[in-house]
């Protein structure tokens, strides 16, 4: 188990230092440069971009960059941001734990409603709440990320104020609140962004998990349970589920790459400081740095996951554990 | 299992069992078809027939543990210790699960669940069926797995399934549906999965703890050298009915029904020079479409006018025999034996 864990180890290092290095050069293959998007106006005279291409190294080959930017990223120094005028490393910390708080709430969310929907359905199957739910769920997994986002925000925020429209927390109200009222407040502004991530993946994971589950159900060890006593819900919780989880942690990591992705849409959508906004932005500015270190934290990220869904493999099922 | 059957009342009391699977539109699968049969207290009782017959349905008609849209028909009948197992509530038949009757099944492999030790799947039962504490259902998992000659039972109970042999999974089976000393155990072709010599342990060690805890056996299978060796009564069933029943040396020396005389045939014997093995000719027929009159009329040698319109009733032979075939009424059709090798050995 532990080599298993050491040889995905080296694997995702390697995929991170692959997606990186395509990032880079596809960033440099597209027309501009940051100096121009920061400093492209008539009025700044030529020497000032070509002493500033200079100064930042924009002037030397490309092999050239790319071999300072690797020594520089092994170092864990993102570079400089132009647009932001400020260490990437200093942007990303103000905008990663936004992001993370957001996935990792809607990440929590998806999987315990997935798995209870999924639940659920299949302890009803066939019958009219199996096919109702599996019906609603099909509806939120055929939808468009960006496309829900806005519905709920338009139902939620617009028509029925039930909650706020964007931001993370109550721009004006927000430093005259108590402790626990900032608290409520942040969670007031989490709901809608973290429901929209969470019932695009849950639909996903409630599909998967009712096929596992009733996968599972026709084994012999759920009719020797009957067997023995065990009640219909021991049957299902305990030994159904625990062999129906194995699937589904597979998910886990595949949902990774999936939030990050619809973070991109939601957090626009909902303006949310987090990554994907600032990825955005970055975009439209040509900030190389933060565009690339952005990159790498995902990939991170996504390989992280999938790291965390091998290891969870092991906790679940003794057969891997021991291999 | 060769203790004689008590004079008492029967201890589980079959009546027209009929299961049926009614799997949509117009075809309803007749599995189990009007079954009646006894099981005595401290008797072992052997239950063959092929693949598709409905024994094992009949099994889990027993533990109700028949799911939709298998059904058990009104006007079934189970009593068992004195008790209408078919009128209880879902609470009261789980309490008789695996605490007064208990089963083993075919494969130890996929009986057990691979996510958990032996011993918690063990000490489950004790935990279900009584007020036993963790610690103490264990203790009891580990003396159970003792009992049925598990080596070192403290450190197999602790691994999983996978880890262990065939026998000793089946034995772990045997361990668990033993934990509560039940008073019937329904064996479903307990060592059709294993090693020949391993069948024999499994087997012994099945009579060795009939004779300690008490209880009677329902052994299903489909292997007559089984039912020799352990059984001693018998019932044959065929395309979901018993079609022959007999204490279990009157069977294998006078067999009346032409099925029962068909599948003894198929059997191989030792010292037995034939070049190949007598089959019983055709297939079992579909239970959505049992044959009219006899349901064996067309597999049959014997067969005649009145086989494939008449469904025998179940005749009196002998003393605790009967036979569900017209030969007992007309003897002298049975001429010249039906299978070739079906003649008596001497």
């Amino acid at each position: 188990m532990a080599r298993l864990l050491l040889r995905r180890a080296i694997h995702g290092a390697l995929i991170i230092w692959l997606v990186a290095t395509a990032t880079f050069f596809l960033l440099h293959l597209a027309p501009g440069d940051p100096i121009a998007a920061s400093l492209d106006s008539p009025l700044t005279p030529p020497v000032v971009r070509t002493h500033y291409r200079h100064e930042y190294g924009l002037d030397q080959p490309l092999s050239v960059q790319y071999g300072r930017w690797l020594v520089m990223m092994a170092h864990g120094d993102f570079g400089f941001s132009f647009p932001h005028r400020r260490p990437v490393s200093s942007v990303i910390a103000s905008a990663l734990p936004n992001t993370l708080l957001l996935m990792g709430v809607a990440l929590l969310l998806s999987f315990v409603a997935g798995i209870a929907l999924g639940l659920i359905q299949a302890r009803h199957r066939g019958r009219p709440l199996d096919w109702g739910l599996g019906l609603g769920s099909l509806f939120f997994y055929s939808m468009p990320d960006f496309w829900l986002a806005l519905m709920l925000l338009f139902l939620f925020a617009f028509v029925w104020h039930v909650f706020p429209v964007t931001g993370m927390f109550d721009p004006v109200m927000y430093p005259y609140y108590g402790f626990w009222q900032r608290v409520g407040d942040r969670l007031w502004h989490l709901v809608l962004p973290a429901c929209t991530l969470a019932l695009l993946s849950a639909a996903a994971i409630a599909r998967f998990q009712r096929a596992a589950l009733l996968d599972v159900a026709g084994e012999d060890f759920v009719l020797t349970a009957r067997a023995k006593g065990v009640s219909e819900r021991g049957v299902w919780l305990h030994h159904v589920l625990r062999n129906a989880l194995l699937p589904v942690i597979t998910l886990f990591g595949l949902a990774l790459p999936v939030l990050l992705g619809g973070s991109v849409f939601v957090e626009k959508v909902f303006s949310w400081p987090g990554m994907g906004l600032l990825t955005v932005e970055a975009i439209g500015t040509r900030d190389y740095p933060l565009l690339c270190a952005a990159v790498v934290i995902a990939s991170v990220l996504v390989i992280g996951g999938s790291f965390v869904a091998d290891a969870l493999y092991a906790v679940v099922d003794p057969r891997v554990r021991l291999e | 299992m060769t203790s004689t059957p008590a004079a008492s009342a029967p201890l589980l009391s079959i009546r027209d069992l009929s299961t049926w699977f009614h799997t949509g539109g117009r075809s309803v699968a007749r599995a189990v078809d009007g079954v009646s049969f006894d099981v005595m207290p401290h008797e072992t009782v052997g239950l063959v027939g092929e693949s598709g017959c409905g024994k094992s349905v009949t099994s889990l008609s027993i533990l109700r543990l028949i799911e939709r849209p298998g059904r058990i028909e009104p006007g079934s009948r189970i009593d068992f210790e004195g008790r209408d197992l078919l009128s209880l509530d879902d609470r009261a038949i789980r309490a008789i699960r695996g605490n007064r009757i208990s089963m083993i099944f075919q494969e130890p492999m996929t009986s057990l669940n691979p996510v958990f030790t032996v011993g918690d799947q063990i000490a489950e039962v004790a935990r279900v069926h009584s007020t036993a504490s963790r610690r103490e259902a264990w203790e009891r998992a580990v003396d159970m797995l003792q009992q049925v000659g598990v080596p070192a039972p403290a450190d197999r109970a602790r691994e999983y399934p996978h880890q262990l042999s065939g026998g000793l999974r089946q034995r772990a089976m045997i361990a668990m549906a033993l934990m509560m000393h039940p008073a019937l155990l329904i064996a479903d072709e307990p060592t059709t999965a294993l090693d020949v010599t391993i069948q024999a342990q499994i087997l012994e060690l099945l009579a060795e703890l009939q004779t300690r805890v008490g209880m009677s056996i329902l052994l299903i299978t489909h292997d007559l050298g089984v039912i020799a060796e352990s059984a001693t009564r018998v019932l044959v069933m065929y395309a979901g009915q018993i079609v022959e029943e007999a204490p279990v040396r009157t069977l294998f020396d006078a067999a009346h029904h032409p099925y029962t005389e068909g599948l003894l045939s198929a059997m191989p014997r030792l010292g037995d020079r034939r070049e190949r093995l007598t089959v019983i000719p055709g297939t079992v027929p579909s239970p959505t479409q049992w044959p009219a009159g006899c349901r064996f009329h067309d597999r049959c040698a014997y067969a005649w006018d009145r086989c494939r319109t008449d469904a025998p009733p179940l005749y009196q032979i002998g003393a605790g025999h009967v036979s569900r075939c017209h030969l007992a009424a007309e003897p002298a059709r049975r001429r010249a034996p039906a299978f070739a090798a079906a003649a008596p050995a001497s």
